[in-house]
């Protein structure tokens, strides 16, 4: 893209839609928002950011292969059906527990990590898919 | 230790050793058949311990509970039938994996060789004693798939390949007619095995489907034990390495379709189809077998022509009815087993030591060989049917079966004459010609076989010899108790060494001075058969060819036909079955909705989105390049979400907007790669058809959600989510909460598919990307080649 108004705009555009979705996947449970829709946000984040400054740049900024962030993802909320397994109650019941730190009660739950685990497939499966439909290299 | 579980693991056993076989082998070399042999041995000794209690006329049954709510139990039984067979398989098969130690001495997969026979005698022992249908079902299919090894185990070579694949379709084929028929025997009967089976009567004669499982067995059973017209596979199996031919050919493989006739004989036999079909297929198979027997100048070839006479002679016992008939097949099988297994280990011998199995090129050996010359001799006494061999015995009794005075004993007694006499040329065929006359030059010089490659064949040979020696006990040992199990009923074998006066020594003997004659003019014969076959032409083994070009040729037309390739094919056909089903079903059943199609008072800002949802589907339409098409496309999906949000529905309607996005942007992408013509160059007459479908589509789509809406809404799902979403769950957003938590199983299948899905779009892009570089990199390697030609 060859405007430089977009390719100096797109990184800040990118870093905050980036931490917008993990806001709205986090706040998902209580709020609209949750990991589908996080995980969308995400990938528009990446795909602006390919478009701006070139897939290369992208591949780099997020270090891992997308389908390897894709395949974390599947293998997270697997696990977090499989801890409540673990614990004797069915597969995938919610699990719940409340550490303190810095004196704020934090809720954490399998259903977080179930939830993240959304999240990450949806970003790494369909920007996979857009990060190589936007590479130039194969023609 | 308790019987059953040493018989559980007896069964399993050669299946775990067939895992270090070949890592033992590089150990060991060839001597490592030494102590694979102690596998079967160990099977053998175990299964011996039965003996005693069988020849009893108890029946052992033992098991463990496999699938209990399909009353599938992995189990077993062993009658004097199985019995039998086992001890055949296993005896056997410890002679063959030491011959193979020395037939396939040095050969780089030694270890891969060992490994799938015992593999192959697993399955070879667990079909014979399985009691469940679906075990021996199970092992049915595996010993068609480990043969398919053994036989290509040449896999260098395309003859071997073939022979393989033929087997396996052929036998694999079988095994489908054969699981069929065995559902619907449990389907009648209610039973699962064959145990009970034995004991459930003539019930199943009378059913209706009785004509339905006897066809779909007897088509499982013929195709396994090579009947004709489905021998063609047993010859052709000849590709397999000797000792592959010597084990499957004499005691295991095409013997488990006569095992099977035998083991459904007390339930499905004695009917007059039975006596039919059984008879009329065995003595075609019989004559036809020895027929072409006669023919081959190829030791293993002849000996696999005269096998397929001898399973057509067993299944014709087994279906005849008659006295005798069923103690004949008894001793029949055991006989053969012994006397092949020790004549298709001669024929590799002498293949092995003098480079040629050439009947004509073969001669003089006896000086070199003697030992073979023995061993192949006392073989060809018993094949013969000659005393004091065993197969003098089960002759004799043969021909008791057949030496009534009516029409159909005199035919078949007739057959069967022909057929032994033929056969019985044939074994001595193989038995003198390579070893008489004057020497022959052979490509390697003739020398004693090695003790691996003679004990197997000498063990047989004497086997044949002392069984017959010792009738009495070998009668009430093996051959009653499994003519017994075969009859469903107590018989007693009496037969002996002794000569009795009568009509079946009359048979035999003419069988014997017709087998002299045929020996005497085997030449002549040879060619006679080389001219009818030749004037024949077509056969089953070329049929086969043709049925499997005509299988590919039509699946390769059906193929194209609906995989056209073509998208817009693919989607027009699509839309029309939406179209259809959206419509035809609601004119079928009435289901129109009935309420106004407007509601009176649309807010304003409602009808705005209304509007601008429109207009972006006309821009759509005639927006004049894809481009702008899809960006048009976005502005609707848009107008779509803020309906969600505007009837509270903000999770929907922001990941509507997402996808919106998304979906622009990734269509741009692919558009910009298709390399389309920008704009659409669609003519009117196509044009037209589609929107006639399009419109179709919406009218379903629009009729579907009226009526849908026009039914009263059940909020009971609602008010659960709401009263429980915060309580159990935790969480006050009632969508999300369904999505993770309620059921988030159900997720877990989806974000599957998205992986999934993502992972075949990344293999496309990459395959089409691929393609690209390849026909590029052509392309530039082809400019090269001209700038060469050029310069030069």
């Amino acid at each position: 893209m060859k405007s430089v108004i977009f390719r100096t705009v797109a990184p800040f555009l990118s870093s905050l839609m980036m931490l917008f979705s993990i806001f709205v996947l986090l706040r998902g449970h209580n709020e609209p928002g949750g990991g589908f829709i996080g995980g969308l946000i995400a990938v528009s984040a990446l795909a602006i950011y390919g478009i701006a400054n070139g897939v290369e740049t992208v591949r780099r900024a997020i270090l891992f292969h997308p389908m390897a962030i894709a395949g974390a993802g599947l293998l997270a909320a697997t696990v977090a059906g499989l801890i409540s397994l673990a614990a004797g109650v069915p597969f995938m019941t919610g699990l719940w527990i409340y550490p303190s730190a810095l004196g704020v009660e934090i809720p954490l739950s399998t259903v977080m990590l179930f939830d993240t685990g959304v999240y990450l497939v949806v970003v790494g499966a369909i920007s996979s898919v857009a990060l190589s439909l936007e590479e130039r290299g194969g023609e | 230790m308790d019987i059953a579980v040493l018989t559980f693991l007896a069964l399993g056993l050669p299946f775990v050793v067939a895992l270090v076989a070949p890592a033992l082998t590089r150990l060991l070399g060839h001597n490592a058949a030494w102590i694979l042999a102690l596998v079967p041995a160990a099977v053998f000794a175990h299964f011996l311990r039965f003996v005693p209690e069988v020849s009893n006329g108890e029946i052992v049954t033992g098991g463990y509970v496999w699938i209990p709510s399909f009353n599938v139990s992995f189990s077993w039984l062993i009658d004097g039938l199985s019995l039998t067979f086992v001890l055949l398989i296993s005896g056997i098969g410890a002679l063959i994996v030491l011959y193979s130690g020395g037939y396939l001495k040095g050969h780089p997969h030694q270890g891969r060789f060992f490994s799938f026979i015992l593999m192959f005698m697993g399955s070879m022992q667990g079909l014979v004693a399985s009691d469940s249908f679906l075990m021996l079902f199970v092992f049915w299919e595996l010993t068609s798939i480990t043969s398919f090894l053994l036989i290509g185990f040449d896999h260098g070579r395309e003859a071997a390949r073939r022979a393989a694949l033929q087997a396996l379709v052929v036998t694999g084929g079988g095994g489908l007619l054969l699981l069929a028929g065995l559902l619907i025997l449990w389907n009648v009967s209610g039973i699962t095995q064959f145990s009970l089976l034995l004991s459930f009567g003539s019930e199943l004669k009378q059913s209706p489907f009785y004509l339905a499982v006897l066809l779909l067995v007897l088509g499982g059973a013929f195709t396994k034990s090579a009947q004709f017209p489905f021998h063609f596979w047993l010859p052709n199996a000849m590709e397999a390495p000797t000792p592959v031919s010597a084990y499957l050919h004499s005691a295991t493989m095409v013997k488990a379709g006569v095992y099977l006739l035998m083991r459904l004989n007390p339930v499905l036999g004695g009917t007059p189809e039975w006596q039919i079909l059984l008879p009329l297929f065995g003595v075609t198979t019989l004559v036809a077998g020895a027929a072409l027997a006669v023919r081959q100048t190829d030791l293993k070839l002849m000996l696999a022509y005269t096998t397929m006479s001898s399973l057509g002679l067993l299944v014709m016992l087994t279906g005849l009815g008659e006295p005798y008939a069923i103690e004949a097949a008894a001793l029949y099988l055991v006989a053969h087993a012994l006397f092949k297994g020790a004549l298709f280990m001669v024929a590799g011998i002498i293949d092995h030591e003098t480079g040629s199995r050439n009947l004509t090129e073969l001669g003089g050996l006896r000086s070199a060989m003697p030992l073979t010359f023995a061993i192949a001799l006392g073989a060809a006494l018993s094949m013969g049917g000659l005393p004091p061999f065993f197969g003098f015995l089960a002759k004799e009794e043969i021909y008791a079966a057949l030496s009534a005075a009516d029409l159909r004993s005199i035919v078949f007694a007739a057959l069967a004459i022909l057929g032994n006499a033929l056969m019985f040329a044939v074994a001595f065929a193989i038995a003198l010609n390579p070893f008489l006359g004057p020497k022959a030059s052979t490509p390697l010089h003739p020398h004693e076989a090695p003790v691996q490659l003679w004990l197997g064949p000498a063990v047989l040979a004497l086997k044949g010899l002392s069984l017959a020696l010792m009738s009495g006990l070998a009668h009430r040992l093996i051959s009653s108790p499994m003519a017994s199990a075969i009859a469903g009923e107590p018989r007693s074998v009496e037969i002996s060494l002794v000569p009795h006066i009568g009509a079946p020594l009359l048979l035999s003997v003419v069988t014997v001075a017709a087998g002299v004659g045929f020996y005497l003019s085997l030449a002549r014969l040879r060619g006679a058969m080389a001219t009818i076959l030749a004037d024949f032409g077509w056969g089953p083994d070329r049929g086969f060819d043709q049925f499997m070009r005509a299988l590919v040729r039509s699946a390769v037309a059906v193929t194209r036909r609906f995989q056209s390739g073509r998208l817009d094919v693919y989607m027009t056909v699509t839309f029309i079955l939406v179209a259809v089903v959206l419509l035809a079903i609601p004119f079928r059943y009435g289901e129109f909705p009935r309420a106004p199609f407007f509601a009176a008072d649309v807010p304003l800002h409602e009808l705005a989105i209304m509007i601008i949802a429109v207009a972006g589907l006309a821009a759509i339409m005639v927006a004049p390049d894809r481009l702008t098409a899809i960006v048009s496309l976005g502005v609707q999906g848009f107008a779509v979400a803020m309906i969600f949000l505007l009837y509270g529905a903000p999770d929907l309607s922001f990941t509507q907007f997402m996808i919106e996005t998304l979906s622009v942007v990734v269509l741009a992408l692919v558009m910009t790669r298709l390399r389309l013509s920008p704009s659409d160059h669609r003519p009117l007459r196509q044009k037209l058809p589609d929107l006639a479908i399009a419109l179709a589509c919406g009218l379903g789509f629009c009729l579907l959600l009226l009526r849908a809406t026009g039914v009263p809404f059940n909020a009971s799902l609602t008010e659960f989510f709401n009263q429980y979403s915060k309580s159990i769950a935790h969480g006050a957003n009632v969508v999300n909460v369904i999505i993770v938590d309620f059921r988030g199983t159900d997720t877990l299948g989806e974000i599957t598919v998205v992986m999934i899905a993502g992972l075949a779009i990344l293999a496309l892009v990459r395959l089409r990307a691929g393609a690209l570089k390849r026909a590029a990199a052509g392309a530039e390697k082809v400019v090269d080649e001209q700038d060469v030609e050029e310069r030069v």
